[in-house]
């Protein structure tokens, strides 16, 4: 008797850690043709940490990140933020696409784009007020970019683009920033800046999941690691997760063996 | 000219070929931001079959009928082109040409058939539309705009088109944030809660709206340039939405007064004895202001565009 309510305990507390998970899927499978792109993949982001979602091209990384928060439509899978259902949480989720996604020829100004992240403050048609431009103009500072409010966001150069992109999530004030390939093709500048900028977000106990690519950072940059490819390959703690086997797991052949064996020493 | 010969005769054409342009011009300037442009095209072509069908249904040229016709062929096009789209997963713009062509075929086939020699209602009216002939005869001058009975003959058109024209307003005023967000980002739209299938939806029903409005004065093949050319030429005069509306809203009246004035006098003026379809000189005019910004225009380089080599 003793010995099954104990168990039971175990499985309540199990389930409660499972479920506030800030971003918990559940086997997601997604396709966009024949071929799964994402398949029966299972995921708890762990509240407070930096993970990085890695895996070879076309593994899935960044459809199963579009397919958790309802972008793309998956064939079946469940997800839950913070232990209720996605939309119900949507105020504190960020999400920041690829850079590429977007067509920087719009005609909007850079300090517009940042007030895009005030949308659900505002509402369709509550008034933008002083503080709702300087909020805007803070973020903006944070990520180095104060001088550019007014610029057209086509004279940007790629750095620039993201780090306005990644100023219009800090103005959602969320507690769980979702970033798609953000050091993808910025300058060295723009990519200390950002990082430096996901470390304070984490210091103040925010959650921050980021789809990366450069695995020679992946140490220095994040504390848990997810390695996918089509499925899931790892989860956990970088030292756990991220190791000369679970990546030769993940990147298969695609990894020739002296970036393995460059890796397993940073990797140690 | 004077009122006795202006108001009866050109003042009803002229208000429903702006009416009808700036309607088409203010969604259009989204359709064109999201490369949707086709869009209004086919939906232009395939109000044909349903005008057709709802006139062999009733037996009459109404106006509500007609405009259910119409609306039924532009919804069923659009789930049309959606359905083709995803299950073929081709691009829009293919299942699009598949389906406005061949609806817009058998409207012609339709039509051609059906004994409309009674009615005014041919091919001909049905691509350049009719604008000079929406005249209101119970003028006698200015003064008939303070003349309650004289008020009661205005075509039909005209209140249409109002209508239609405030319904984009409201649209556009009341969506304005979503519609802008989910027009630069889709995906980020998404995840603020926006529902842009939704959007994206009502905003093509808008233009079908408007496409319909405008086939009275217009016809189906001419208002396409109403929803490119003014949204087109207005993004090479600025780099902000806001401005960009304006400034179409200032073409496409532009096209639309100048387009009616030179298509009624500029003939004569050349010596020649007949006037030419305004329609016709509207969306050549509106043309021509597109060619102008775009060889004069402030903002005409695609800023974001990689420098060439």
């Amino acid at each position: 008797m003793m010995l099954e309510l104990a168990s039971n305990n175990g499985i309540a507390n199990t389930n409660e850690t499972l479920t506030e998970s800030p971003l918990a899927i559940r086997g997601l499978t997604v396709s966009y043709g024949q071929k799964p792109a994402v398949f029966s993949v299972d995921m708890t982001v762990q509240a407070g940490a930096m993970t990085a979602i890695i895996g070879p091209n076309g593994a899935g990384k960044s459809t199963m990140l579009k397919a958790a928060l309802g972008i793309v439509k998956p064939l079946s899978g469940q997800v839950t933020a913070f232990g209720k259902s996605l939309d119900d949480q949507r105020a504190r989720i960020a999400y920041v696409p690829q850079r590429a996604s977007v067509d920087w020829d719009f005609p909007t100004r850079v300090i517009d784009v940042v007030l895009m992240g005030l949308y659900r403050e505002l509402g369709l048609l509550g008034r933008l007020r002083a503080r709702h431009k300087a909020k805007a103009m803070d973020c903006l500072n944070r990520v180095g970019m104060r001088d550019f409010a007014d610029r057209q966001i086509g004279q940007l150069s790629g750095g620039q683009q993201q780090r306005v992109f990644l100023a219009r999530s800090l103005a959602q004030d969320a507690d769980l920033y979702l970033l798609d390939e953000p050091f993808a093709g910025v300058d060295a500048a723009t990519e200390k800046a950002i990082i430096a900028v996901l470390k304070s977000l984490k210091d103040a106990g925010k959650t921050v999941v980021v789809v990366h690519h450069d695995l020679a950072t992946v140490t220095d940059y994040f504390d848990h690691v997810f390695l996918i490819n089509t499925r899931k390959v790892a989860e956990g703690s970088v030292g756990e997760a991220f190791t000369a086997e679970t990546l030769q797991a993940a990147y298969g052949g695609r990894l020739a063996t002296a970036q393995i064996d460059q890796l397993s020493r940073v990797v140690g | 000219m004077s009122g006795e010969e202006f108001v009866p005769l050109s003042l009803t054409p002229l208000l429903i070929g702006i009416f009808a342009a700036v309607a088409c011009a203010l969604p259009g300037n989204f359709l064109v931001l999201r490369k949707q442009a086709l869009i209004g095209d086919a939906i232009s072509h395939v109000v044909l079959p349903g005008i057709v069908v709802a006139f062999l249904l009733t037996g009459v040229i109404s106006a509500w009928p007609m405009m259910l016709g119409a609306a039924a062929a532009a919804i069923v096009a659009v789930v049309m082109i959606e359905a083709i789209r995803r299950l073929g997963r081709i691009e829009p713009g293919a299942a699009m040409g598949v389906v406005f062509t061949t609806m817009f075929a058998g409207g012609v086939l339709l039509l051609e058939q059906t004994d409309t020699s009674t009615v005014h209602l041919d091919v001909e009216h049905a691509l350049y539309g009719n604008l000079e002939s929406l005249i209101w005869l119970d003028a006698v001058g200015w003064s008939s705009l303070l003349d309650v009975q004289a008020l009661a003959g205005l075509p039909v058109e005209l209140g249409r088109i109002a209508a239609t024209l405030a319904g984009a307003i409201a649209f556009i005023w009341l969506f304005w944030r979503p519609l802008k967000i989910s027009t630069f980002d889709e995906g980020f739209a998404c995840t603020m809660g926006i529902r842009t299938n939704a959007l994206g939806l009502a905003l093509v029903v808008v233009a079908a709206i408007a496409a319909v409005a405008s086939f009275d004065a217009v016809g189906s093949i001419i208002v396409i340039a109403m929803f490119i050319c003014p949204p087109a030429a207005a993004r090479m005069m600025t780099n902000q939405l806001e401005r960009q509306i304006a400034w179409s809203v200032g073409f496409a009246a532009i096209s639309a007064t100048l387009g009616y004035v030179l298509a009624g006098y500029g003939p004569l003026w050349l010596g020649a004895a007949d006037a030419v379809s305004a329609a016709g000189m509207i969306a050549t005019v509106s043309g021509i202001i597109l060619a102008l910004a775009a060889m004069f225009g402030p903002c005409r380089k695609r800023a974001g565009a990689p420098a060439q080599a």
